[in-house]
C-alpha cells in the first residue's frame, strides 16, 4: 500500500473506464491526484464514480467517494441508471461513502479561524478501514461554496492531496469551469493538484451536442494528446473512443479475399486484401448496393461470415434488391453466415452508432463488413465528429483482421466528389468509382478502381451492365475522356493513339 | 437561564487551534452560564466515526444541541460576540456586568 513519494518513475493505475486508458497510456498517474474538470452537464461524477466502479469491477480495488455536492442516495440511484449497484458495494466493505454534502435547514456560523482537519481525518479513516486504493472527490466547487474562505479551502484541499499521497491512494477530483474553453477550474483549485489534469466538455457544434475528453497533462508521465469523443451508455458508463491510440497496432495482410465478383477480382489485382477498407462511391442508383450485395454473397459462398449494416433501405427492401440480383439473403441469415442490421441514421448519435456496431462485430465475430452507406450517417454528425467515427471504426475493423467496405453518395449524379469521400478517402486503403457516363443519348454506367493501396490495378474506366444475375464488367470506355469530372467528351480513336504514345506503356502501381 | 446548555465541540488533536477553541468557549459559558452547561470535547482524530455521523468538516465546529433549535458554530471561538449569538445568549452591556 505504501509508495514511496520520492520515487522518480510514474506508474500508471489502469482505471478501466472503457477507450480511457488507451488515451491515457496505461492510465492515471498511481498514487498521485488528478483533477476532472469540466462545465455542468459534462459527466465529471459519472467519471468520478466510475473510476471506482471500474477499480471494483475489474481490479479488485476498493474505492472512497467523496461527495461535496449531492448526498449519497442521489448517487446511488443516478449511477444505479448506468448499471452500477453501489449499495451492494457498500454492504461488501468494497465502496465507502464520506458525505460532505451540505445539510439543509442547519444554521451554521462562523467564529474564528478553522481548518479542515474533521475532513482529512474522515476520508483517512475511510481509506484505511476498506483498504482503499481509489478516491473520488465530487466536486471541489461544492466545497468552496461551502466555506467563505477559499485560501482555507485551497490549502486544506492540498493537504488532503499530500495525505492520499503519503497512503498510496490514487485519487480524482473533480472541478467546475465556467466556459468549455477558457480558465482549467473555478476557484484556483487546479493550483494544488496542477500536476495531471483532464478536462471533459459537452460542446454544441452544428447544433449538435458532441462529448470530448482530453487529457491536458500527467505530469512526468505521457498521454495521448488532443480530445477524444466520448458517450455514455447505460450498462456500460462512460465509453472513450480512442482514434489515434487504437490505429498505431494495425497489421497488415497480403492475404486476398473476393470482391464477390470474378471482374472485379481482375481489376483489383487478384481481390481485396482481407484486412482493408474499400470505399465504394458513386451517385444513387449506380450500383452500391449491389456491391455490398455481392461483397457479402461472395463471403458467405465462401464460408465466410458477413455483416451488413444498412442506413438507407429496410430490410424489406434490401432482401428485394438482393433476390433481384440472384442473392438470397434470407437463407444466409438462416444458414447463420450473414446478418443484416438495418438501422435509421437518426435513432442515436454517431457515438451511439459506433459503439453499438462494434459490440455486433464483437458478437458476430464476422470476416467481413459492409455499410451501406456512410453519407447516411453523416447527415446526424459534426464534420468532425464524422471523420472521427470513420478513423475509429476502419481501425477497430482492420485491427480484427477484418475486410470492410464502406459506400459513400455523391450529390450529383454525373461525377464529382462526395462530401463523405473527401472526409475519409485518405483513411481507407481502395476507392471504387460508380458513375454514369451519357453515350448518345444514352445512360451508361462506368467503373474505375481509383486507388489500391499496395497492389497493382487496372487503371481503365469500365463500362458495366447489371441484371437479374448482378453485376457484369465489360469494356473499357475508350472513346470518352472526362468521366470522372462529370463531363464526358468523345474522342476519336486516332486522338486515343497520339494519347497513348505520349506517356508509352503505364505500367505502374497505382498509389492513390 | 432557564434550560441546561449540551454543548459538543469537535476537534483535531492537541493543537494550539484546539487549546484556543476550549479555553474561549469555557470563558464564555462561565461568564454567560455559570454551571448550567454541560461540554464534550471530541477529538476526530481518535473518533473519526463520531466525525461521520454529525458530518463534521471543519475543526474546531461547536454543536449546540440543547436547547433546540441544534446550531454549528465553525471557529476557535474567538469571535465572542459571534458565540453569544449562535448560542442564543444574551450580548452583555459594554463594561462586561452580567445579569
Amino acid at each position: 500500500m505504501s509508495h514511496n513519494p520520492h520515487q522518480s518513475a510514474i506508474e500508471k493505475l489502469a482505471t478501466g473506464i472503457g477507450g480511457f486508458d488507451l488515451i491515457a497510456n496505461g492510465g492515471v498517474p498511481e498514487g498521485r491526484t488528478t483533477l476532472v474538470s469540466g462545465t455542468a452537464g459534462s459527466a465529471k461524477t459519472v467519471f468520478a464514480a466510475q473510476f471506482l466502479a471500474e477499480g471494483i469491477r475489474k481490479h479488485n480495488e476498493h474505492g472512497v467517494f467523496v461527495t461535496f455536492e449531492e448526498p449519497p442516495s442521489d448517487i446511488r440511484r443516478n449511477m444505479g441508471s448506468l448499471g452500477w449497484d453501489i449499495s451492494t458495494w457498500e454492504k461488501e466493505g468494497r465502496w465507502v461513502f464520506v458525505d460532505a454534502s451540505p445539510q439543509p435547514g442547519e444554521e451554521v456560523m462562523f467564529a474564528g479561524s478553522y481548518d479542515l482537519g474533521a475532513l482529512l481525518a474522515r476520508i483517512e479513516s475511510a481509506v484505511r478501514r476498506i483498504g482503499a486504493r481509489r478516491l473520488s472527490m465530487d466536486s471541489l466547487g461544492a466545497i468552496f461554496t461551502q466555506f467563505a474562505d477559499g485560501a482555507v479551502v485551497r490549502r486544506e484541499l492540498f493537504r488532503v492531496a499530500s495525505a492520499l499521497k503519503r497512503m498510496g491512494v490514487t485519487a480524482v477530483m473533480t472541478g467546475e469551469r465556467t466556459q468549455e474553453y477558457g480558465d482549467i477550474a473555478r476557484y484556483g483549485v487546479e493550483e494544488f493538484v496542477a500536476d495531471n489534469v483532464i478536462i471533459l466538455r459537452n460542446v454544441l457544434e452544428d447544433e449538435k451536442r458532441r462529448r470530448t475528453i482530453e487529457i491536458l497533462k500527467f505530469r512526468g508521465t505521457s498521454h495521448q494528446k488532443g480530445e477524444f469523443p466520448f458517450t455514455i451508455m447505460s450498462g456500460e458508463g462512460m465509453v472513450v473512443i480512442p482514434l489515434s491510440a487504437i490505429e498505431l497496432k494495425q497489421r497488415s495482410s497480403d492475404i486476398r479475399v473476393t470482391s464477390g465478383n470474378v471482374e472485379l477480382d481482375h481489376m483489383c489485382g487478384g481481390g481485396f486484401f482481407r484486412d482493408s477498407i474499400l470505399l465504394v462511391s458513386g451517385a444513387t442508383g449506380t450500383g452500391k448496393t449491389l456491391m455490398t450485395t455481392e461483397f457479402m454473397a461472395g463471403g458467405v459462398r465462401r464460408g465466410e461470415r458477413c455483416l451488413l449494416f444498412a442506413f438507407e433501405e429496410s430490410r424489406e427492401q434490401l432482401f428485394r434488391n438482393a433476390t433481384g440480383w440472384g442473392v438470397d439473403f434470407e437463407q444466409m441469415e438462416h444458414d447463420g453466415l450473414l446478418r443484416v442490421v438495418c438501422e435509421y441514421p437518426e435513432t442515436a448519435g454517431l457515438e451511439d452508432h459506433l459503439i453499438a456496431m462494434k459490440k455486433i462485430i464483437t458478437d458476430f465475430r464476422p470476416n467481413r463488413v459492409a455499410v451501406d452507406s456512410l453519407s447516411a450517417l453523416e447527415r446526424v454528425s459534426t464534420i468532425r465528429g464524422f471523420r472521427e467515427f470513420v478513423i475509429s471504426l476502419t481501425s477497430f475493423i482492420k485491427h480484427q483482421e477484418i475486410a470492410g467496405m464502406f459506400t459513400a453518395t455523391t450529390p450529383s449524379l454525373m461525377g464529382g466528389e462526395s462530401v463523405t469521400e473527401t472526409h475519409i478517402s485518405t483513411l481507407t486503403d481502395s476507392i471504387i468509382l460508380l458513375r454514369y457516363v451519357e453515350m448518345y443519348g444514352e445512360m451508361r454506367r462506368g467503373l474505375t478502381v481509383l486507388k489500391m493501396r499496395g497492389s497493382m490495378h487496372d487503371k481503365d474506366i469500365r463500362e458495366f451492365t447489371i441484371d437479374n444475375r448482378g453485376m457484369h464488367i465489360g469494356r473499357p470506355f475508350r472513346q470518352v475522356t472526362g468521366i470522372l469530372s462529370g463531363n464526358p467528351i468523345h474522342i476519336t480513336p486516332g486522338e486515343i493513339d497520339r494519347l497513348s504514345g505520349l506517356f508509352g506503356d503505364d505500367g505502374n502501381a497505382g498509389q492513390g | 437561564m432557564t434550560s441546561k446548555f449540551v454543548l459538543k465541540l469537535y476537534v483535531t488533536g492537541q493543537t494550539p487551534r484546539t487549546e484556543r477553541a476550549i479555553q474561549n468557549l469555557r470563558r464564555i459559558c462561565e461568564q454567560s452560564l455559570g454551571s448550567q452547561y454541560q461540554l464534550f470535547v471530541i477529538d476526530v482524530l481518535e473518533q473519526p466515526h463520531l466525525a461521520e455521523q454529525e458530518r463534521i468538516l471543519a475543526t474546531p465546529t461547536l454543536i449546540k444541541e440543547l436547547p433546540l433549535p441544534v446550531r454549528r458554530i465553525i471557529g476557535d471561538l474567538s469571535d465572542t460576540l459571534k458565540v453569544l449569538q449562535g448560542l442564543d445568549l444574551p450580548i452583555p452591556r459594554t463594561g462586561g456586568t452580567q445579569e
